[in-house]
């Protein structure tokens, strides 16, 4: 039987209040906030931090031997996303690393692949839900990542009890490549082709299982079709205290991401021994069910979904969510375009640019990056790699830049003094740049630091630590 | 391993300075050309006269070729060379040690920057190709690193530090006013320097050195030779130029509060030139004040004033134009602007002048003999940097 060893999830510092949105635009009053990735964050770079998260209680490197990586907003086409997942996690040269791009479906696809696989399996679903400025997918979208490391054997915080699908080809929701915003049918038409395929795939999945809706304890139902998501989640059956909260109030729908970050906020929360259903209407039904183990108190992510939500702002504004989307152009600084990076150094410091390995000398001087000589005793060659990814550190002294380019001026940069030794000199990101001040606490987070020529330059910027420090 | 110096080796005869500004009417040659006739005619020679020139510029020309096309030069070594913004210093360090080494008995350094024509706020640069992971970040916000690290290091509240910063660009825009030279020739008050727009951390507009063009150069020949061309020649007391490591950013025991490579080129310089005292024993300086904070640190890193002191000396006035130690008496960077390749031969003008009493309007009178020039190119932790000593008298 095939399980979940992990999980982790990310949302974005940066909520936009509805209400900001509809005083812009002179639309209907919108009530809560949704999630917004910030300028510098893509499918990529939110994938990463769910998958950190995932990874974070799993020792020895993670173990994960293949990434699913799922998403309808890739960062890169031809080129594959889930191999700078690959390159930032650190995995295994041998490692397989696939997209599953496209379609909203192709999150469950990632994850029911990961369960089916014999090799332990990194599935990741990663989304930025963007619509044109005043309508509904802008208003209930919502950015942000989870991953599930799934395998076929191995000490799981939940067991993968079965499930079942089906499919179905009509016109719900579509978008041309290279629009930023998707159509959609009428919402009854919606309604009426998934609530009958919906209640044919749970019966088969609770029969497959062997259990009925009253089993359940928490009930995931889920797409991008609100009218048929709240019609399958009444025909369900279930106990309503077991419908879970699908988080459109404060954060919206992730899309591609949203069936396992719902079941990220249920793992944060689930007692042993619980029952979970995941159903997801996008292009057919998927059905899956999960049960708890006693393992799962002492395996949760370290910061849960309601935790991450408590830790971010919801004052961004709406121009400055337009810009960052690229829907509003604004006036650039008169400085030089960012240079893309190179691929020969890129590919040659791939474990420094993505994975954030320095060097320590055998002296014991950590260097960032990486050195062959030196700066204390001068010896060559006589290094290890040191791993700084998830070494926190302290702000030595710190500068805000208004002049430099940045797709969100100032440009904020800090001296970072890390934990056990190692100093770098680094963009600060998710930070007021007002409020900063010498000795304050920060992490490492990964990000697209800009594009130039098409080529995200990936890099890890530096961010005040969220949770406990 | 030994730094001997080259003191009283080799004198300066002659030396030329372009106005400094937006010269949209000139291009490098015309400035090159402009620079080179007037420390030519300063040293009552032709150019035929000098035997080999050192070119310094950073992005406005490669090869010797960038001045041996407009000056017309036949078949003579021409080489250019770049460090940074200590690119013209550097010029004239190797053209002196050309000189000193007895290889030549004329050399020329020129050096030149052509920055307005590029079109860009500040400083910009061309890097190699790389892996896109060193940060991006302009040069005054680089600069203004050292502003918290300074203040929390020796308890300076962030407003007075501002009151520092402020009287430093107010005195070298005062400074500027009596230069014909300079970029800038307005008094500033201090109320439109401190509340100028920010550009990075405490740093305003005034905090800031201007893009500017210009060219200055100089004719070096062996101090034996000089009253042959020049009645009041200077001596060249101590030449020193350090690269640093470059591992500040990467090493939690620099503390952003100094120019670690500054010290050393200076405690080098003040060896060769016989220095214990430099408050007391120089006429005055010319120091690097591409931001004003910089000018702040280097007044302690040169020895100006004690660790921790030098906020206090700068609004007590000690570096005004009359205070105990004039610094930037032409009004620095802050009033010229900073063509790169120019700059060292432009603060090298200024002591050419003070020493030789044809400094005009601005003349120091204070009786010393010896003036001193800083040139800092990179940044905080991890820079490059240039100090020279000149006398107007070859030691006893």
């Amino acid at each position: 039987m095939s399980g979940i060893l992990s999980y982790g999830s990310y949302l974005p510092y940066r909520r936009l209040q509805r209400a900001h949105i509809a005083s812009a635009m002179g639309t209907p009053a919108g009530r809560g906030s949704r999630s917004v990735a910030s300028y510098d964050e893509d499918a990529t770079s939110m994938g990463v931090e769910a998958s950190r998260a995932a990874l974070a209680h799993l020792p020895g490197g993670s173990g994960a031997e293949q990434v699913f990586f799922s998403t309808t907003r890739p960062p890169y086409l031809d080129k594959t996303n889930a191999g700078v997942l690959h390159a930032a996690l650190g995995l295994d040269q041998d490692a397989f690393a696939v997209d599953m791009v496209g379609s909203v479906r192709s999150g469950v696809g990632a994850l029911k692949s990961a369960l089916a696989s014999s090799e332990a399996s990194l599935a990741v679903s990663a989304d930025i839900r963007t619509g044109l400025p005043g309508g509904v997918d802008e208003r209930d979208g919502g950015d942000g990542a989870a991953a599930l490391l799934c395998a076929a054997a191995g000490e799981f915080i939940a067991d993968y009890l079965g499930g079942d699908s089906a499919s179905a080809e009509f016109l719900d929701r579509w978008r041309v490549p290279g629009e930023i915003a998707s159509k959609v049918w009428e919402e009854r038409f919606g309604e009426s082709a998934y609530v009958p395929l919906a209640a044919a795939a749970v019966s088969r999945a609770f029969e497959q299982v062997g259990i009925t809706a009253t089993d359940i304890d928490h009930l995931i139902v889920t797409g991008l079709q609100a009218r048929a998501v709240r019609s399958v989640a009444k025909a369900v059956g279930v106990r309503p205290e077991a419908l879970v909260d699908d988080l459109t109030g404060v954060v919206g729908n992730t899309g591609t991401a949203h069936p396992a970050l719902l079941l990220a906020s249920v793992l944060d929360v689930a007692a042993p021994a619980e029952t979970i259903a995941v159903v997801v209407l996008a292009d057919g039904v998927d059905v899956m069910i999960f049960r708890t183990t006693e393992l799962l108190p002492s395996r949760r992510q370290p910061l849960g979904v309601r935790a991450q939500i408590e830790a971010s702002r919801d004052d961004l504004s709406y121009a400055k969510y337009l810009t960052w989307r690229g829907i509003l152009r604004t006036e650039p600084p008169r400085r030089p375009d960012p240079v893309p990076p190179a691929a020969p150094p890129s590919y040659r410091s791939e474990r420094w640019k993505y994975a954030f390995v320095g060097s320590r000398c055998s002296c014991g001087t950590v260097h960032l990056p990486p050195a062959r000589v030196c700066m204390r005793c001068h010896a060559v060659d006589q290094v290890s790699p040191e791993s700084m990814r998830e070494v926190k550190a302290t702000i030595a002294t710190y500068t805000i830049d208004h002049l430099t380019y940045s797709e969100s001026p100032p440009a904020v940069v800090g001296v970072l003094d890390f934990d056990g030794g190692g100093r770098f000199q680094c963009q600060l990101t998710d930070v007021d740049p007002d409020s900063l001040s010498i000795g304050d606490r920060v992490e490492m987070t990964f990000r697209n630091v800009y594009t130039a020529n098409g080529i995200h330059n990936y890099f890890w910027k530096a961010r005040p630590v969220r949770g406990q420090d | 391993m030994a730094s001997r110096g080259i003191l009283d080796r080799v004198a300066i005869v002659g030396m030329g300075c372009t106005p400094f500004g937006e010269l949209w009417d000139k291009d490098a040659s015309d400035l090159i050309v402009d620079a080179s006739q007037e420390a030519l005619a300063s040293a009552n020679m032709t150019m035929g006269d000098v035997d080999a020139f050192w070119l310094g510029t950073m992005n406005s020309g490669t090869s010797g070729l960038t001045a041996s096309r407009p000056l017309k030069i036949d078949n003579k070594p021409v080489t250019r060379l770049e460090n940074m913004c200590a690119t013209g210093s550097e010029a004239f360090r190797n053209a002196c040690y050309a000189v000193a080494s007895g290889a030549y008995d004329v050399a020329m350094a020129v050096g030149v920057e052509k920055l307005k024509d590029g079109g860009f706020s500040g400083l910009t640069g061309s890097i190699p190709p790389n892996d896109g992971t060193f940060p991006d970040i302009s040069a005054p916000a680089l600069f203004a690193a050292l502003a918290p690290a300074y203040g929390n290091k020796y308890g300076v509240d962030d407003e007075t530090l501002k009151d520092v910063f402020t009287h430093i660009a107010w005195k070298n825009h005062r400074n500027g006013v009596k230069n014909p030279r300079a970029q800038f020739r307005k008094e500033v008050a201090k109320q439109t320097i401190k509340d100028s727009p920010l550009v990075a951390g405490p740093l305003g507009i005034f905090d800031c050195s201007g893009v500017s063009d210009g060219s200055a150069a100089a004719i070096i020949v062996r101090a034996e030779d000089a009253h042959r061309y020049q009645a009041k020649p200077l001596y060249v007391k101590a030449l020193s130029f350090v690269a640093g490591a470059g591992t500040g950013p990467m090493d939690p025991d620099y503390d952003y509060t100094s120019f670690t490579e500054v010290v050393a080129s200076c405690r080098d310089a003040y060896q060769q030139a016989g220095i214990t005292d430099p408050r007391e024993q120089l006429a005055m300086a010319e120091v690097h004040d591409c931001f004003t904070v910089t000018e702040m640190v280097l007044m302690e890193d040169l020895g100006f004033a004690d660790r921790g002191t030098a906020w206090k000396d700068v609004l007590a006035g000690a570096f005004d134009h009359n205070g105990t130690l004039p610094v930037n008496p032409d009004g620095g960077l802050k009033s010229f602007g900073h063509p790169i390749g120019a700059s060292g031969l432009r603060m090298l003008f200024e002591i050419w002048l003070q020493l030789r009493g044809e400094a005009g309007e601005r003349q120091i009178s204070n009786g010393k003999k010896l003036g001193l020039t800083h040139n800092l190119g990179g940044a905080p932790g991890s820079a490059v940097s240039f100090v020279s000593i000149w006398g107007s008298e070859p030691s006893a």
